[in-house]
């Protein structure tokens, strides 16, 4: 875990968030705080899951709001058969989503680029239409979901789902990390630069690829399992929404793909935009926000923030 | 000849109603130069292909150091010694030199390289290739001739006991042919087999120790150098009746 310096301030700074989210719920009772905090943190662990295949693995998932629409769905059905506790529920979600997106895995044998892209996005559609048919989860009318009143610890349900979901955060920002460094990290982007290549310097490709779907798709779902309970009412054109899967890919191509911290630092900016620009202009506009943002980004630096941060301690270096 | 490293026997490969390549025998000594020509269109990167995996051969099978390797995917084949370098470079763009030899070593070299001793083992091929003084540079801005040593680079990292070069001097000037023919004959005195393809002359008649011609996907000669241009066959193959 702590290999040289860089890991213990990583650490350092991911115990510190925590607590200070623990001490944010001791102290503030508004519930529009955790409202908009809540948006930012699931968008982040959204573009950090993209991030790992569209980003290291370079294959672009139009599809992420399928994943978290499943995972959501997931949560919501087993809440509804059984009555799990919101661990398992998430857990559940992992793995019905981890499934999806070994399965999604496979398509790359035969599909590359925008074809792969286009696979994903279809599959969105198809899984859409199923949920708007399944009268047991709601269909398309959608499905209320009643949270406890009262809960140990916290002065509200919302508070608790909060500290739930940063900590969610925080564990799927440490999991890309650690991959970005790793060994599976290099195969992957080696993948990425020329998969024949690749697979001739020996890299699994085929394993690295399902390796990488896998946990895109297990992450998306854990995003997604707490959010029917965080708003309470949960139906396939919210869960499904096509602005989750822009988000999940504005995010990363603005903070840049490349390095594990592009995703978060885009997650933050884009989504802390959208937060204040909903309360201070309107809640149409911010979408087109993040189109201006993406368009932007993408003609004049399409390596994104941290592409041009690297460019100009390169130039301060020399 | 020594115990041989390769044996194909009986090699087809068809594209359709195609036929590729047409029951090719084909044997490697352990550390053998061997040249590989014939006439555009006469199978030689299809073969190539089928012994380093990209391709299955649709009958026959291809023995390396006595194991059968013929259904086995290209990052297997690469892990028990069969390395290749491509006739279009095809470097890892986002990676500088030096961390484009790390993936070999790191996959197909693993369990032969000891995990401390990659950047050495790294630095050690760019010093053999002449790329060292690029190995913090970006792979991306390599001129041709290094994207060609990189590819040789990143092939001997995979600590390979036969390396086929596709074509590795196709379009380098004369004395950037003889620096590469320099790379490939050290690397053959390492004990390293090689199966090169080439269309420049020189280079193959340079080179190898014996020669393969292929022509519409069937072996029409082998033997030394001196008795290939002697053939008949052969000449007719390239210059016609």
């Amino acid at each position: 875990m702590f290999r040289n310096r860089g890991d213990v301030v990583f650490w350092i700074v991911l115990g510190a968030v925590l607590l200070a989210g623990f001490g944010v719920t001791q102290t503030i009772a508004n519930e529009y705080y955790y409202t908009a905090i809540y948006a930012i943190l699931q968008a982040t662990i959204m573009a950090v899951a993209w991030n790992i295949l569209g980003g290291f693995t370079g294959y672009v998932n139009f599809g992420s709001a399928a994943f978290f629409a499943i995972g959501a769905y997931t949560a919501v059905a087993l809440d509804k058969w059984l009555g799990l506790p919101m661990p398992f529920l998430i857990a559940a979600s992992a793995a019905v989503c981890g499934l999806m997106g070994l399965g999604v895995g496979y398509l790359t044998l035969r599909l590359k680029g925008v074809y792969f892209a286009i696979a994903t996005l279809a599959m969105a559609i198809v899984l859409e239409t199923l949920i708007n048919n399944w009268d047991y989860v709601g269909a398309a009318k959608g499905v209320y979901i009643l949270t406890p009143e009262k809960v140990p610890f916290f002065s509200s349900y919302i508070q608790l789902l909060f500290m739930v979901m940063l900590a969610l955060t925080l564990g799927s920002i440490a999991i890309s990390r650690y991959l970005n460094a790793s060994r599976i990290g290099r195969g992957l982007a080696a993948i990425r630069d020329d998969e024949v290549a690749a697979e001739c310097a020996g890299v699994p490709t085929l394993r690295l690829k399902l390796i990488s779907t896998t946990l895109m798709g297990a992450m998306m779902g854990v995003a997604g399992a707490p959010y029917p309970f965080f708003v309470t009412f949960v139906d396939p054109i919210s869960a499904f929404n096509l602005f989750v899967a822009v988000n999940s890919i504005a995010m990363p191509m603005i903070g840049g793909t490349a390095h594990w911290i592009g995703p978060v630092i885009g997650a933050l900016l884009v989504g802390g935009a959208q937060e204040v620009i909903t309360v201070t202009v309107s809640s149409e506009l911010n979408v087109l926000i993040v189109g201006i943002m993406l368009v932007l980004f993408i003609t004049l630096a399409p390596q994104g923030i941290v592409g041009l941060v690297q460019k100009w301690m390169k130039r301060r270096k020399r | 000849m020594s115990a041989p490293i390769l044996k194909v026997s009986g090699v087809s490969k068809r594209f359709g109603g195609f036929t590729a390549l047409d029951g090719i025998e084909l044997e490697l000594g352990a550390s053998e130069r061997l040249g590989l020509i014939g006439p555009n269109g006469s199978g030689k990167t299809t073969l190539i292909n089928c012994i380093s995996g990209a391709l299955t051969n649709d009958a026959g099978s291809i023995v390396f150091e006595g194991q059968d390797i013929t259904r086995l995917p290209p990052h297997r084949r690469a892990a028990l010694g069969v390395a290749r370098s491509f006739q279009i470079p095809k470097p890892f763009r986002s990676m500088t030199v030096l961390e484009n030899l790390r993936v070999p070593l790191e996959y197909a070299a693993r369990g032969r390289t000891e995990r401390r001793r990659i950047d050495a083992d790294a630095l050690e091929v760019l010093e053999l290739i002449g790329l060292k003084n690029r190995a913090h540079d970006s792979s991306a801005g390599l001129t041709q001739v290094d994207m060609r040593k990189l590819e040789l680079a990143r092939a001997l990292a995979a600590k390979p006991k036969l390396l086929v070069s596709d074509e590795a001097m196709a379009g380098l000037s004369s004395s950037e042919v003889d620096e590469i023919l320099e790379i490939l004959l050290a690397l053959n005195g390492r004990g390293v087999a090689v199966i090169m393809i080439e269309h420049i002359m020189r280079a193959v008649m340079g080179f190898a120790q014996r020669l393969v011609v292929l022509d519409a996907g069937r072996k029409i000669a082998d033997g030394t150098p001196q008795d290939i241009i002697r053939n008949p066959d052969v000449e007719r193959a390239y210059l016609g009746e």
